[in-house]
């Protein structure tokens, strides 16, 4: 082991020097920190589980048609869409996961509706919709065609057997089963016939975390109230394409309406398109990191070597009376280390400061101290690589310099 | 002494390139990123209308017939059709605006383009007067046309330019969904930032506020004429009881209209702020609405305020920018005492001939002022060239993102401030080198 007084007497009479490379590597671990942290929030949040089976799933959403004559287009469209070669099936759906339609609505489970407990996204929707979401059920049934009713006021069936995601089920009726409860938004009654693991809020990044599942699917007839919203399944090799002509159908089936080119699209494109921003922004957290450990690296460079050119004679009267280039690699690289340490000492307080201003403006939670430790080591690691280069042209010094210019 | 000290600069930047290089790079990194967040940031979180913000109020009550105040504590941010209307007729204010924003089919009859859709700004003529909408051709409705259902139709420049290649289209006749209404105005280009006047509901949104900063709407028509023309198709902020037909939203429990009053004097203020209280509360003793309590009355900047416009991720993103533009000056301080204090040895000479402290510290900072200098018109190129990554994201502002005068100017402004901060500290340290010492040393 090195002997760490004689380098913490030399750092003493640089003490400026040592001071800002410590802030410098202070900043840098607190930014590292939250930045990671910032891009896993980021990147489990682009993960989030639909619950549908996006591969296979188009929607299509038009718009400039007459509110009065619904029904018909809907069985213009659906019934042109299925007929369409490569099509499984076509449905009326109000919503999709990741499309900018989207309804919330406060529920409440108690039937004298004086206070609404939880806001939930209801997707409402034929039979043949709900088949083509495959929406995995973990309880209870499916709804069958005579639970499917007329939609009223072009909301939902006044009364609805719907079902509802495992998450909003345990948020609603902790500990208890959901199956056959009640729940009402203002005075529409919905009764839950089956739970499913998995159906995000179309707009999940406008939610909370812990709510970005809290949706029902009721099943309905549409009627005059409900429509110009569409599903479409295919297989997920020719989906692509089938799209492509149903688009290019469209203006024969139904020419009236105006395509709503930004909702409509494969569902996989939809969920691109949503994320797209959080995509940017974990790019530019990555560029900033990358920047913040070049720049951090290039100030350890440029101060080891002045420290090592300011030291040679003494690295040279050092080596004359039995250092080792050894000692001098190392006496380098402890350096380093020391001044490392104090910057990340400093820089976890500075992190965990961030990481409250951030809890407050933005829904991050704790950093958590995996973060903290990752950051040190990849810290300490770049030190010792920065520190590197001088250090070992510092052990280059012959002792020969000792003799000159004394 | 300038020039010389500014050869001397010169010289001694080239005498090591790669440390010059990289410490003007360091700063024109540090400030490119700060200059561009920060320009986002003054674009996004400015004043629309500075001459008029302090006279223009948003009101707003709680028309909910329950009896208990929101759970949010506050009003719903838009007021339903009754409410509205009656604050409206009132004409307490010394201008007064309706907004009802809503989806339209559009099409020029006379144009062979197909249909598109577009944004239907539902208002009252004082809408115009009040935001200082500038026209292009022909001019706002009248009141009358306000009182009699119009089918009349001011377009957007935008709108203007795709249907009538930005042609004098006053008189000519616009479709939208399916009723025909005259052009009586053209608008100039314009782009309020945020559109302030549609604002709300900020507080639901998780800091997903980008599309506050959208274009204005293609069509404005009279409230009541867009009422009947888009009937149907009008969609709510909230709603206590489900609409009786979608879409019309006309006597339903639903909140969707917001007005905007404009109050010249704080006597005004304190008048209208009373009459709304006392509508409330004669609404609420009339059982139509259940909590009279909840009546607010903010300014522009407020409400925008309130509504929080400015994207969380810009503000992340400039906070980002300024701890890395802090980092690098950090760097730039060291790297610079490293710089100066390899010369003792020469500066030691200057000081031994004669140089006072005085003029070797202005000597390193007139060095520290070139970095400064180069790396502000790096700065300059990195922030052009961040603008234009930011105007290729998607996001409703991206349109927005220029360099104006006065960023241009804190840009250079920053960097002599970056590079006289980073200069100071070595300056006072070289300056401070005993000559003797480094005599002996040579």
């Amino acid at each position: 082991m090195m002997q760490i007084r004689p380098i913490l007497a030399a750092l003493r009479r640089h003490r400026i020097a040592t001071f800002l490379i410590a802030l410098e590597i202070a900043l840098a671990c607190a930014v590292l920190c939250n930045a990671c942290f910032l891009i896993a929030n980021r990147i489990q949040a682009m993960r989030i589980v639909s619950g549908v089976d996006e591969n296979s799933l188009a929607y299509l959403s038009l718009d400039g048609y007459g509110r009065d004559h619904v029904s018909d287009l809907n069985a213009r469209i659906v019934a042109g869409i299925s007929a369409m070669p490569g099509v499984k099936a076509a449905g009326v759906l109000n919503t999709m996961p990741f499309s900018s339609n989207s309804n919330i609505n406060g529920i409440t489970i108690d039937p004298a509706r004086q206070r609404y407990n939880h806001e939930i996204n209801t997707y409402v929707g034929d039979l043949a919709s709900l088949r083509a979401l495959n929406l995995h059920l973990v309880a209870g049934r499916m709804p069958t065609q005579d639970d499917s009713r007329p939609i009223i006021n072009g909301f939902v069936p006044r009364d609805s057997l719907v079902l509802i995601t495992r998450s909003l089920a345990d948020a609603v009726w902790p500990g208890e089963d959901p199956l056959g409860k009640d729940f009402w938004c203002i005075d529409f009654h919905f009764r839950v016939i089956g739970v499913v693991d998995h159906l995000t809020v179309p707009d999940p990044e406008s939610r909370s975390v812990a709510s970005r599942d809290f949706s029902a699917f009721v099943p309905a007839i549409p009627g005059n109230d409900l429509g110009g919203t569409y599903v479409i399944q295919a297989d997920p090799r020719e989906l692509p394409h089938v799209f492509r002509d149903v688009m290019l159908a469209i203006p024969k089936i139904a020419p009236e309406v105006v395509v709503d080119h930004d909702g409509s699209g494969l569902v996989s494109d939809l969920r691109e398109r949503y994320f797209r921003n959080d995509r940017a922004m974990v790019d530019i957290l990555l560029g900033v990191i990358a920047a913040l450990m070049l720049v951090t690296a290039l100030g350890i460079v440029g101060l080891a070597s002045f420290w090592v050119q300011q030291r040679r004679k003494q690295i040279g009267i050092r080596r004359a009376i039995g250092a080792t280039r050894g000692d001098i690699l190392r006496y380098f690289q402890t350096e380093n280390f020391l001044i490392v340490t104090m910057g990340i000492v400093f820089g976890v307080l500075l992190a965990y400061v961030l990481n409250l201003i951030l809890m407050k403006a933005y829904e991050v939670t704790h950093l958590p101290v995996a973060y903290l430790a990752a950051s040190a080591i990849a810290l300490w690691l770049l030190g010792q690589l920065a520190v590197l280069g001088p250090a070992l042209r510092a052990a280059a010094v012959p002792p020969v310099v000792a003799t000159r210019s004394v | 002494m300038f020039g010389y000290y500014l050869d001397l600069a010169l010289r001694s930047l080239k005498h090591n390139k790669v440390l010059t290089g990289l410490m003007v790079l360091a700063i024109a990194v540090g400030i490119g990123a700060s200059m561009t967040t920060l320009t986002v940031m003054h674009l996004l979180s400015g004043n629309p209308l500075p001459d008029k913000s302090d006279v223009l109020f948003y009101a707003l009550l709680d028309p909910n017939p329950t009896g208990a105040p929101s759970h949010h504590q506050e009003p719903p941010d838009k007021l339903d059709y009754q409410s509205a209307i009656d604050l409206w007729s009132a004409h307490k204010a010394d201008r007064q605006a309706l907004v009802a924003e809503s989806p339209v089919k559009l099409l020029a009859p006379d144009i062979k383009q197909p249909p598109s859709m577009g944004m239907l700004m539902s208002t009252t003529v004082d809408f115009f007067t009040m935001f200082d909408v500038p026209f292009q051709y022909g001019g706002p409705w009248t009141n009358d046309d306000d009182a009699r259902r119009s089918r009349v139709v001011v377009i957007s420049s935008d709108l203007n330019d795709k249907l009538y290649g930005g042609a004098n289209s006053v008189g000519r006749t616009l479709r939208l969904r399916d009723a025909d209404v005259r052009i009586v105005g053209v608008l100039k280009p314009w782009r309020p930032t945020p559109q302030f006047y549609d604002v709300a509901g900020g507080r639901f949104s998780q800091g997903q506020t980008a599309d506050y900063y959208s274009k204005p709407e293609e069509a404005f028509t009279p409230f009541y004429t867009g009422l009947d023309v888009n009937d149907g198709h009008f969609q709510q902020f909230n709603c206590w009881d489900a609409p009786k037909v979608p879409g019309h939203l006309v006597g339903a429990g639903c909140e969707w209209i917001g007005l905007w009053v404009e109050l010249d004097s704080t006597a005004k203020v304190a008048s209208y702020r009373s009459f709304l209280a006392n509508y409330a509360a004669q609404q609420k003793a009339l059982g139509r609405i259940g909590y009279a309590g909840n009546t607010r009355l903010r300014d522009l900047m407020d409400w925008l305020e309130f509504n929080q416009v400015v994207p969380s991720d810009v503000r992340l993103q400039t906070w980002l920018a300024l701890s890395f533009l802090v980092i690098c000056l950090c760097n730039t301080v060291g790297l610079l005492l490293v710089k100066f204090l390899r010369r003792s040895g020469e500066i030691g000479i200057r000081r031994a001939l004669g140089a006072s402290r005085r003029q070797i510290f202005m000597q390193c900072l007139i060095e520290a002022g070139v970095i400064g200098v180069l790396g502000g018109a790096g700065g300059w190129l990195l922030t052009l060239l961040g603008l234009g990554l930011v105007r290729r994201q998607p996001v409703a502002y991206a349109d927005l993102a220029h360099l104006d005068i006065s960023m241009f100017g804190l840009t250079f402004l920053l960097a002599v401030l970056v590079s006289a901060v980073a200069g100071t500290l070595p300056a006072l340290r070289a300056s401070h080198i005993a000559p003797a010492l480094q005599l002996k040393t040579l």
